[in-house]
């Protein structure tokens, strides 16, 4: 009707900004997780055991749970956005836990968030010079490059014994106190807060990075590479970006692993770190961001379950579960986790009323 | 310099026997199929078990173990690997990682973890010299028994009605179905072949590569180069490039010990990207990707 398209466009920009909105508002359940997360601090900090085992310390174990959720979060962002199939993501877990172990040991970062920003930013430099090589490609290419990339990282960590410690790993690392203030402690209580308050800034960004119109580009991508170039999304850009993006979260999650243990070994770049992290992030379910994050609580209690019946081969119901979950079907699977999450937004009906779109940061979608 | 060469060429040749069976499953169906190596485990323990338990001569163990890994591969397709063939790559990929683990804690669990050897015959032990060349006599015995098997291979391929069917099925698996083949006997029957020469590669290599439960992890990435680097459309493609993968890998831990893993993995990543479809292959045919 109207020739000339400018006057619609305020509308149609309102229209899209009310939808992006729509989209990235926070539903109950996802308040309640993580007011669940924060109250497992208190919680299960051993600090009521008195009154039931129930309330035991549990903050090693919860430690390894946020660092890995982080990892999968990471993965996540280039397998549930980008569609990217990665067999070598360990390659810049492991490179941010040798530098911040390196940074720890040689006092050149004293400080744990600074040389936890660095660490990401050293992964997230490999991240951007090898996401020129996944660009193209089948999926095969792209796995076995991914699995290359992280195989030559071993192997230049186990051939410069000088500065990696080889292959009997980085020790002697001391963790000078968190901002200055705070010491880790043996039972894992500081380390445990530490590393869930960096997962959840984490995890902020990567939530509103994801409800951008970023993110929404990479779905298209993921969708159809093809018609996202001819509608004028730049395909590699996009690709490079995100790619880059979620090495950093897996180098700061590689950097939490090393200043929580005070250690790194050649192990942070094994095939099975990887593998492994592919099965977290698929109990999860791929392309909504908790994946990660419930797949990692799942793993590492049925990791510590099945270790504990039989702690050498533990890996063979690792492998059972992967084998079942393809044979049942992710979809299927996913279905179930789809009930439950239904269930639980119907349980826990939107805090936010649909007028005020609160937890929309400012500025997203324009 | 030369027994170097000799060297590689009988490693090239054992990766062939290794990998060739992954080549054609991958192009056949289109089907990552990373557990290849477990398979190849499997022959190395079944000979083991024939030879230094029960007391079998080596080169009878040789052959039964081809007809239980080739019988073993003919089950797993038929019950398991049938359901995730029009699953997406990501499935598969995690079906078959899944069943390495579980290949790798179950042979832990029944054979223990050390690296075993499979007693071969004295005779076959040591090495001589042949006009100056250093000559392995155990890899003279892998050059022969490789390179009659991959005549063998070929004369199949190239010679027979079910030759030509399966490269009618690799070449383009719609219309070979059209004319009435059966594509998925075929493949069947392919599978489990070349689970079989994975098998017999296991039981001939554990000399070599040492036989232990990680095998499977250790030499997958070595598989897949073959098949990145070869191609999937022939099996000259594969066994060229097991050769020069061969000769390289053993050259370069030879002269470049600090180096050596770098060569292949670097090799692998740069041919990646500057030629996707492989070295052998008809451009504008990748590998992996669906026709």
């Amino acid at each position: 009707m109207n020739p000339d398209p400018k006057p619609q466009t305020p509308a149609l920009v309102e229209k899209v900004t009310h939808n992006l909105a729509t989209r990235a508002r926070w539903g109950g359940w996802e308040y309640a997780f993580w007011l669940a997360a924060f109250a497992s601090i208190v919680v299960m900090g051993g600090w009521w055991a008195d009154i039931s085992p129930l309330f035991a310390n549990r903050h090693l174990i919860l430690t390894e749970i946020a660092w890995l959720a982080l990892f999968a979060l990471s993965l996540d962002l280039i397998l549930g956005y980008a569609g990217i199939i990665s067999l070598g993501h360990a390659a810049f877990f492991g490179l941010g836990s040798y530098v911040a172990a390196l940074l720890a040991k040689h006092a050149i970062v004293n400080e744990p968030v600074l040389a936890l920003v660095v660490s990401g930013l050293a992964a997230a430099v490999l991240g951007f010079a090898t996401s020129f090589l996944v660009l193209r490609g089948s999926d095969l290419a792209r796995l076995m490059v991914t699995l290359g990339v992280a195989l030559i990282m071993r192997e230049i960590a186990n051939q410069i014994p000088d500065i990696t410690g080889g292959a009997d790993g980085l020790q002697g690392v001391t963790i000078a106190p968190i901002l200055g203030t705070f010491q880790l402690d043996i039972f894992g209580h500081v380390a445990y807060t530490y590393c869930l308050i960096v997962l959840f800034i984490l995890f902020l960004l990567a939530r509103r990075i994801v409800y951008s119109p970023f993110g929404l580009s990479l779905r298209a991508v993921k969708g159809n590479p093809l018609r996202s170039s001819l509608i004028g999304i730049p395909v590699d850009v996009r690709l490079v970006g995100v790619y880059t993006f979620a090495a950093f979260y897996a180098g700061v999650a590689g950097a939490l692993l090393a200043q929580t243990t005070a250690f790194a070994s050649l192990d942070v770049f094994s095939f099975e770190r990887s593998a492994d992290l592919l099965l977290v992030l698929i109990i999860g379910g791929t392309g909504y961001l908790y994946g990660g994050l419930i797949g990692a609580v799942i793993f590492k209690l049925m990791q510590d379950w099945i270790a504990n019946l039989t702690p050498q081969y533990w890996q063979f119901w690792i492998g059972l579960v992967l084998v079942l979950i393809v044979l049942i079907g992710r979809d299927r699977i996913g279905a179930l986790t789809g009930i439950v999450r239904t269930l639980a937004q119907r349980a826990l009906p939107r805090m936010a009323s649909p007028a005020t779109p609160v937890a929309l940061p400012r500025g997203e979608g324009h | 310099m030369l027994t170097i060469l000799f060297d590689g060429i009988a490693y090239g040749m054992l990766l062939f026997v290794l990998a060739c069976g992954l080549s054609v499953t991958l192009g056949l169906m289109n089907f990552v199929n990373l557990a290849h190596g477990s398979f190849a485990m499997a022959g190395g323990y079944i000979t083991l078990i024939l030879v230094n338990r029960a007391g079998l001569p080596f080169f009878a163990g040789l052959p039964i173990a081809f007809l239980i890994t080739g019988l073993i591969g003919a089950l797993f397709e038929r019950t398991l690997y049938v359901h995730v063939y029009g699953k997406s790559h990501l499935d598969q990929v995690l079906f078959t990682i899944g069943l390495v683990f579980m290949s790798v804690a179950a042979v832990d669990y029944v054979m223990g973890s050390q690296q075993v050897f499979i007693a071969i015959p004295s005779m076959l032990q040591g090495r001589f010299e042949f006009f100056g060349i250093g000559i392995g006599r155990y890899r003279l015995v892998i050059i022969i028994v490789c390179g009659i098997l991959t005549v063998a291979l070929q004369l199949i391929l190239s010679g027979t009605r079910f030759g030509s069917r399966l490269r009618a099925s690799v070449d383009d698996a719609r219309v070979a179905r059209g004319l009435g083949i059966n594509v998925n006997g075929v493949f069947a029957l392919t599978f489990a072949f070349g689970s079989g020469l994975a098998g017999l590669g296991g039981a001939l290599g554990a000399e070599i590569l040492g036989l232990d439960p990680t095998f499977p992890l250790k030499y997958m990435v070595y598989f897949l180069i073959v098949v990145t680097v070869g191609g999937t459309s022939s099996i000259t493609g594969p066994f060229v490039a097991s050769i020069l993968i061969g000769v390289a890998d053993v050259a370069g831990k030879y002269y470049v010990p600090k180096f050596g893993a770098f060569v292949i993995y670097t090799i692998m990543i740069v041919l990646l990207i500057i030629r996707p479809q492989g070295l052998f292959a008809p451009r504008g045919r990748q590998i992996g990707v669906p026709r």
